[in-house]
């Protein structure tokens, strides 16, 4: 069960993450001004401890703070649910994917942009035909560090979505539990489960890049 | 055609104050690297903003500080020829020539691909194109898009020198159909041969703005000296009517129409004749260095002149002849 939950958990979240990446990566490429900050706001859950992230999401999201009373009104609440799962693993690894799409498209050389639009091309078909297929290495990497990161998190998760078996339990936290039950087989069952994912993962990654390249 | 520039724009180490008119003809900026002609040239394309001023092609605004009007680099129809091309690295020869191309886009690529020789290239991508067939396929691409004037910085510095002939032969038919370009170059002699008229851009500022044969013939100030190739210049005072006295070379020369104001002279060095006995503007000069170049001879002497002879000098000193019609004077 919480192999399934783990990779429903990540695969939601790196959809997320995904998009809202690339979307950032492209949004804070073209800010003229605060890019330094916006940039640090968005790298900030990568530097803090996993547990600072799980309870700030706690506080923003529990049911006394105004976000939390919002969605109440229409019934959800996001703490100790899937949902935060799913939120903990986007904040994570958002960072990943933003920094890793922001430096694909930062290392295209801007003439060619400019080229595009004197010659009259939209910024819109810039972005599709040109910075996204120019980009695609690095969004794929990106993806994939975003996917592994999501899969792994623990910490924000913890504090955040809990450790309910069959719906909250993730691998990663089930170790834990297992750990403290002095459960080493199941622990060690879901470490090496784990690991193996990963490893499958960056392994294609790096195969992707290399016939790439 | 019409391209009206009127533009100030601070940079790091001077201000940007440039102020011209283009007419159907062919512009060259002319100017060492660092002058602000790129920057001019990215400017009227909209790829970089200016403090103040006014840009208008054929009627419309591009720029216009005080109306607030600063169309972006898409509506403005000026094709820019990047140095290094800048061709998309995703996209064949032929996607890159008719991605921005509007209408019948079969015959545009056609007969573009035929006019820059690009036979059997069409599906090849830029990295494994020569920089001469990268350089075709930019100026195809732009030629393609509906640009009013054609913008081009540096177009040859990225050549080959054998590469260049050619390329600017073809450029010279290319700007004969366009009938108005601009484009940025450090090279007079690629200048001379392209321009009609020609800005000598000096920190930013224009120096001087003239018909090519007027800069290059009668340059008036001392970057314009410098720019069109000018390899002896010494600061200088005015003696009287006729005379002056030119300080780094400590000679004193006989010239016309000496102006009050003269701060610098200056003799190109295919201008200095050599002779056997003393006469008027001639001195004796002691031999330093006889650098020999592709065609000539470089001559210096002990006051660092230069001189260019088509033979070996077989003496070690000789009597150099200032013309007096060939002096160049500079009051800036």
């Amino acid at each position: 069960m919480p192999l399934i939950i783990t990779l429903k958990t990540a695969a939601a979240a790196t959809l997320i993450t995904f998009f809202a990446g690339i979307f950032l990566a492209y949004f804070v490429v073209k800010l003229k001004r605060g890019k330094t900050f916006v940039d640090a706001v968005i790298m900030l859950p990568m530097v803090l401890p996993p547990t600072v992230v799980g309870f700030f999401l706690l506080l923003l999201f529990g049911k006394r703070s105004p976000v939390g009373q919002f969605f109440l009104q229409f019934d959800i609440s996001f703490v100790f649910t899937w949902k935060a799962a799913v939120i903990a693993a986007v904040v994570v690894s958002l960072p990943l994917m933003y920094r890793t799409t922001r430096g694909a498209f930062e290392q295209l050389d801007p003439n060619i942009i400019y080229a595009a639009q004197t010659l009259g091309v939209s910024e819109w078909k810039i972005f599709w035909h040109i910075l996204i297929p120019n980009a695609k290495q690095g969004i794929f990497a990106g993806l994939v560090l975003s996917f592994t990161r999501a899969m792994g998190e623990f910490g924000a998760t913890i504090m955040f979505a809990g450790n309910v078996p069959g719906k909250t339990q993730t691998m990663s936290t089930a170790i834990y539990a297992a750990v403290q039950a002095n459960d080493y087989d199941s622990a060690f069952k879901w470490a090496a489960l784990l690991a193996l994912f990963s490893l499958i993962f960056i392994y294609a990654m790096n195969l992707f890049v290399r016939h790439k390249v | 055609m019409v391209l009206r520039v009127s533009i100030k724009k601070k940079l790091r180490d001077f201000t940007l104050d440039v102020d011209f008119a283009v007419r159907d003809e062919i512009f060259a900026l002319l100017g060492a690297s660092g002058c602000g002609k790129s920057m001019t040239l990215k400017c009227i394309a909209g790829i970089e903003t200016p403090d103040a001023g006014k840009i208008i092609l054929n009627g419309r605004t591009l720029f216009d500080s005080e109306k607030k009007i600063n169309l972006p680099p898409q509506a403005r129809r000026a094709g820019y020829l990047f140095q290094n091309y800048a061709l998309f690295p995703n996209m064949t020869v032929a996607e890159n020539i008719t991605f921005a191309a509007t209408g019948d886009k079969f015959s545009k690529l056609k007969e573009n691909i035929a006019r820059f020789q690009l036979d059997g290239l069409e599906n090849a991508y830029p990295a494994q194109l020569s920089g001469g067939q990268q350089q075709r396929v930019a100026l195809a691409r732009v030629l393609t898009s509906h640009a009013e004037i054609l913008l081009l910085d540096e177009p040859f510095s990225a050549l080959d020198s054998h590469l260049k002939w050619q390329l600017e032969l073809q450029l010279a038919d290319i700007f004969k159909f366009y009938g108005a370009a601009i484009f940025v170059s450090h090279d007079r002699g690629e200048v001379y041969r392209l321009a009609d008229t020609v800005a000598v851009m000096h920190n930013g500022a224009i120096d001087t703005l003239d018909k090519k044969r007027e800069v290059f013939q009668n340059p008036k100030t001392l970057a314009a000296a410098v720019l069109t190739g000018c390899k002896n210049i010494s600061p200088a005072k005015k003696i009287s009517d006729d005379f002056l006295f030119a300080e780094d070379w400590n000679l004193t020369l006989t010239a016309e129409n000496i102006p009050d104001d003269l701060k610098f002279v200056a003799v190109r060095a295919h201008d200095l004749q050599f002779q056997n006995a003393a006469g008027v503007n001639s001195f004796r000069l002691q031999i330093k260095k006889v650098v020999e170049d592709t065609s000539r001879f470089v001559v210096v002497f002990d006051n660092n002149i230069r001189a260019e002879i088509v033979e070996r000098p077989d003496l070690e000193k000789f009597f150099v002849h200032f013309p007096p019609d060939r002096i160049i004077l500079l009051c800036r």
